[in-house]
């Protein structure tokens, strides 16, 4: 054990990034480049048994509620916009806005979930489609699902902003990088949702 | 000045303090104290791993013989591999990143010190998880269309004669867990539920400390350390990293998909109800192949390191190096299907897959040819790690170019699921990364104790190793070829497999008795060894420009580097016909150093230690344990309790105040009181999200 007195203002070695990107912010980059992985295996996977047919009825393609979707998408994609919104508030230093939008932002998430919810709810109760109806559904749950599981998680990171951002009176500096980051984090889930929406409902035709 | 008036407002817990005794690792966020528990760790698995290997080679050694039961055989030989490649190799692999990475690239920790303890303590909690099948799971016969021995008329109730059958209540699908044998069907008990999701804890593990790793190699180097200026080692880790950023994602899912079906009624490996084993096969070895490279990419890199010091020169072609590491972790992506030739591909695929294949002999060869190259002419000292070194090279050929036999699929189709298969990815795994790691052990053993490893006992246990791993190893390939079923629980005497058999198992324990030599060197030099000074080795890179046992802080004046093998060229420079020429001042620099490296000018911040890493890895087995038991009403439970510590803990780390203000009250006693790095500041968000891969 050394006997140095440690002085709270001295250097901070280290604090300079040979990339020039904040740490935490290459952090999120870096394992968003893992998160996609994550979710070309579920999709892969749905699609791989999606069009198998000869197993128990009904498969998701069949009864799909597209419109219904199409607008929970777009509500999830307005919230991309809300996000953004509260990112640009924030360089500006309008707290107030930016809190604003956080709250929008995890209000449209909230209400994507709500849609999901039902749609869950309403595939299981009114067309008996479970988990342990076909592969294909199993398939459509989990990758739906763990979705569902992405958003939640980006509703509680957007609240916990949000109510950071009351209780303090705005947001410090810190925190807006946080908010960059869950702004990063929100808009992957945006763009996953964009793929799944794509070639998991749009264009998935139900096996003959 | 009080140390209440400089407090922030958000401080609600006392940040932990102490520096020594339990709650000091506990609660540690030094990279180098968390690169010893993982080599602790991992070493201590390894030991449970090779008395499973022994057990396996007692009861192989004879004709029909019934020291196992059939289960209990089973159960050993999905353990032992398990073990060796998810709690061993990977985690000591760790180890090594985690203590040598900040030192060789010049920082004072990891991009994410609170992270990487968090990576650390999920790890151990989900290998203890993981081994408590021993004592909760459960391992009944196949659910059989008989109703109740099972479909598998081999395999008697109760797993057959023979002993140790208490065994038997663990995993026994095999370490790559083949569907629908791993399913539900077949596999009703709960040991593979403890096999799937303690493979998902070890596996968040790992994700974690990838991303921690690649951000620190991004954004921690020090001011000169250009990306091909780094140690290859240090190139090797980022390319692991890599590795396992892309191919852990999708073993997720594969072991998800297992969980489901096994605990929520998804169908998506039962073959009778439309789902596709194949797809498993798949899915892991989309893993599977990337992790072998994952193995074996920090042992090549150890081995980079070592050649150059113990040669005096050099290592030849560096970028060569460096390139081709990265060359293998990209072909590596490409080449899975060849672990499933046997498994109905079509033609296509086969040829596609055989081409890949033998096109990362290409980037292998040329590491080979560079290490020889590297101690061609050169002014070779056989000390221990150097020995272990060359023997990584030697033994790692060999298993390589028995792998290319692989590529050629005729070939393959007699050599899969042969003994043939279990010598190769002995001769890359254990001739390979573990004689890199033990090289590595020796070689960098003064940078955590301050002393030498003695080297006759390392050379008597690099014999012991050598001859006892080719005895075991070697034999294989025969008895492989001589058509001896790999995973086969008994053999006819008839089939005149027995005498290489014994063999083999003669070799087993000559390795076993090499390890309890190399256990025995590790304590006594750890107490008494030699002490090492500054420079024990003569060497090139930066690690050692810093006195040993390495300082808390690692450099007490932030390094500059100026080139490749910076330190070389501090004590060397070139005569006329380019022959290093030692400085007439090089031992002054030397003393130099470590008095400078003791003595630091300026106070150092360090990152301060947190009690909420070890907290929340604590809540993801009860998690786990949740889902397994998720029917009954403990289970459920089990799930909340986990989530509210976990997420107790996450909200703790989020409003954790960085920066414990100098105690200047505490009077004479001059603890190091570590401050947060402004770098090491990492939020609650990245750990929300580093959870999602785990509900």
């Amino acid at each position: 054990m050394t006997d140095i007195i440690h002085e709270p203002e001295l250097d901070h070695h280290g604090e300079h990034e040979s990339t020039g990107i904040e740490n935490r912010k290459l952090g999120m980059w870096i394992f968003l480049s893992s998160e996609f992985l994550f979710f070309g295996a579920l999709i892969s996977n749905y699609l791989l048994y999606s069009n198998r047919g000869g197993f128990p009825s009904p498969y998701p393609a069949e009864i799909y509620d597209i419109p219904f979707t199409s607008v929970s998408s777009f509500v999830l994609l307005m919230s991309s916009l809300t996000m953004v919104l509260a990112h640009n508030a924030l360089s500006r230093d309008d707290q107030n806005g930016a809190r604003t939008w956080l709250f929008a932002t995890a209000a449209l998430g909230s209400v994507f979930l709500g849609g999901q919810v039902f749609e869950f709810t309403d595939f299981v109760v009114e067309y008996g489609m479970t988990l342990s109806t076909n592969p294909a559904a199993s398939a459509f749950y989990l990758l739906t699902g763990f979705h569902g599981a992405h958003v939640a998680i980006g509703v509680i990171m957007l609240l916990s902003l949000w109510g950071i951002s009351r209780r303090q009176g705005g947001l410090s500096e810190k925190h807006g990088l946080n908010l960059e980051l869950v702004g990063l984090y929100w808009h992957f889930v945006d763009i996953i949702w964009i793929v799944i929406f794509t070639v998991v409902y749009l264009l998935s035709i139900p096996p003959v | 000045m009080t140390a209440t008036a400089e407090r922030p407002s958000t401080t609600i817990f006392r940040r932990p303090r102490s520096t020594e005794g339990i709650w000091s690792w506990i609660t540690t966020v030094d990279h180098k104290k968390i690169g010893i528990m993982y080599g602790y760790a991992a070493f201590f698995f390894f030991l449970l791993g090779g008395i499973e290997a022994l057990l396996l080679r007692i009861h192989l050694a004879q004709a029909n013989s019934e020291f196992l039961t059939a289960g209990a055989y089973n159960a050993l030989f999905t353990m032992h591999g398990t073990t060796m490649i998810f709690l061993f190799v990977m985690p000591v692999s760790a180890a090594f990143i985690n203590y040598m990475l900040p030192l060789l690239i010049g920082a004072r920790d990891v991009a994410f010190p609170r992270l990487n303890a968090l990576s650390w303590w999920i790890f151990v909690f989900g290998g203890i998880f993981l081994y408590s099948t021993f004592i909760f799971g459960t391992s009944l016969a196949p659910i059989g269309v008989d109703g109740v021995g099972g479909i598998d008329g081999n395999l008697p109730p109760g797993g057959g004669p023979g002993g140790f059958n208490f065994l038997a209540d663990s995993p026994d699908g095999g370490w790559f867990g083949y569907q629908p044998n791993a399913g539900p069907l077949y596999s009703s008990g709960t040991a593979l539920d403890f096999w799937a999701l303690g493979l998902q804890i070890l596996g968040l593990a790992s994700l974690i400390s990838s991303v921690n790793f690649i951000v620190t190699v991004f954004n921690m180097r020090a001011v000169g350390m250009r990306l091909l200026r780094m140690p290859v080692f240090a190139w090797m880790a980022t390319v692991t990293s890599f590795l396992l950023l892309f191919s852990l994602p999708i073993i997720a899912v594969a072991l998800f998909m297992v969980t489901f079906d096994r605990q929520f009624g998804t169908l998506f490996f039962l073959a009778s109800e439309g789902g596709d084993p194949i797809l498993w096969q798949h899915l892991f070895w989309l893993f599977g192949h990337p992790e072998v490279y994952i193995l074996i990419l920090p042992a090549m890199g150890i081995v980079s390191e070592v050649l150059p010091v113990f040669s005096k020169k050099p290592l030849f072609g560096y970028s060569a190096v460096v390139f081709a590491g990265a060359a293998i972790a990209f072909l590596g992506f490409g080449v899975w299907a060849h672990h499933m030739f046997a498994s109905g591909i079509t033609p296509v695929a086969q040829a596609a897959f055989g081409l890949a294949t033998m096109t990362i002999a290409i980037p292998t060869g040329i590491k080979i040819f560079n290490w020889l190259g590297t101690m061609w002419m050169g002014k070779i000292r056989l000390n221990t790690p150097m020995l272990f070194a060359i023997g990584f090279v030697a033994m790692f050929t060999i298993g390589g170019l028995s792998g290319v036999t692989h590529a050629i699929v005729p070939s393959d189709w007699q050599q899969t699921d042969t003994y043939y298969i279990v010598a190769h990815f002995h001769y890359v795994l254990f001739g390979g990364a573990i004689f890199g790691i033990f090289a590595g052990l020796y070689y960098w053993f003064p940078k955590l104790s301050g002393r030498v490893m003695d080297d006759r006992l390392g050379k008597v246990h690099f014999w012991l190793m050598m001859i006892g791993f080719n005895l075991t190893f070697a034999p294989m390939h025969w008895l492989g070829l001589q058509g001896m079923v790999r995973r086969t629980w008994k053999y006819a005497p008839e089939t005149g497999l027995e005498p290489w058999n014994v063999a083999v198992s003669i070799g087993a324990f000559i390795i076993a008795l090499g390890i309890l030599v190399f256990m025995y060197n590790w304590w006594a030099s750890r107490r008494s060894g030699e002490l090492s000074g500054l420079d024990p080795w003569d060497a090139r890179t930066i690690e050692w420009t810093i006195p040993n046992p390495t300082p808390e802080y690692n450099f007490a004046v932030a390094p500059t580097v100026a080139r490749l093998d910076h330190f070389w060229h501090l004590k060397y420079d070139e005569d006329d016909e380019g022959r290093a020429v030692r400085k007439p001042d090089a031992d002054e620099i030397i003393s130099e150093l470590e008095y400078n490296g003791l003595n630091p000018a300026t106070p150092i911040h360090l990152p301060a230690p947190s009690y909420f890493p070890v907290l929340m890895a604590l809540g993801i087995p009860i998690i786990a344990y949740g889902i397994i038991y998720h029917e009954a009403l403990w289970g459920k439970i089990a799930i909340a309790v986990g989530a509210l510590i976990s997420l107790s803990a996450l909200i703790g780390w989020g409003i954790e105040p960085l920066e414990e203000p100098h105690a200047a009250d505490e009077g004479e006693h001059d603890e190091v009181e570590a401050e947060l790095v402004a770098t090491a500041g990492e939020e609650a968000v990245m750990d929300v999200d580093g959870e999602e891969d785990d509900e």
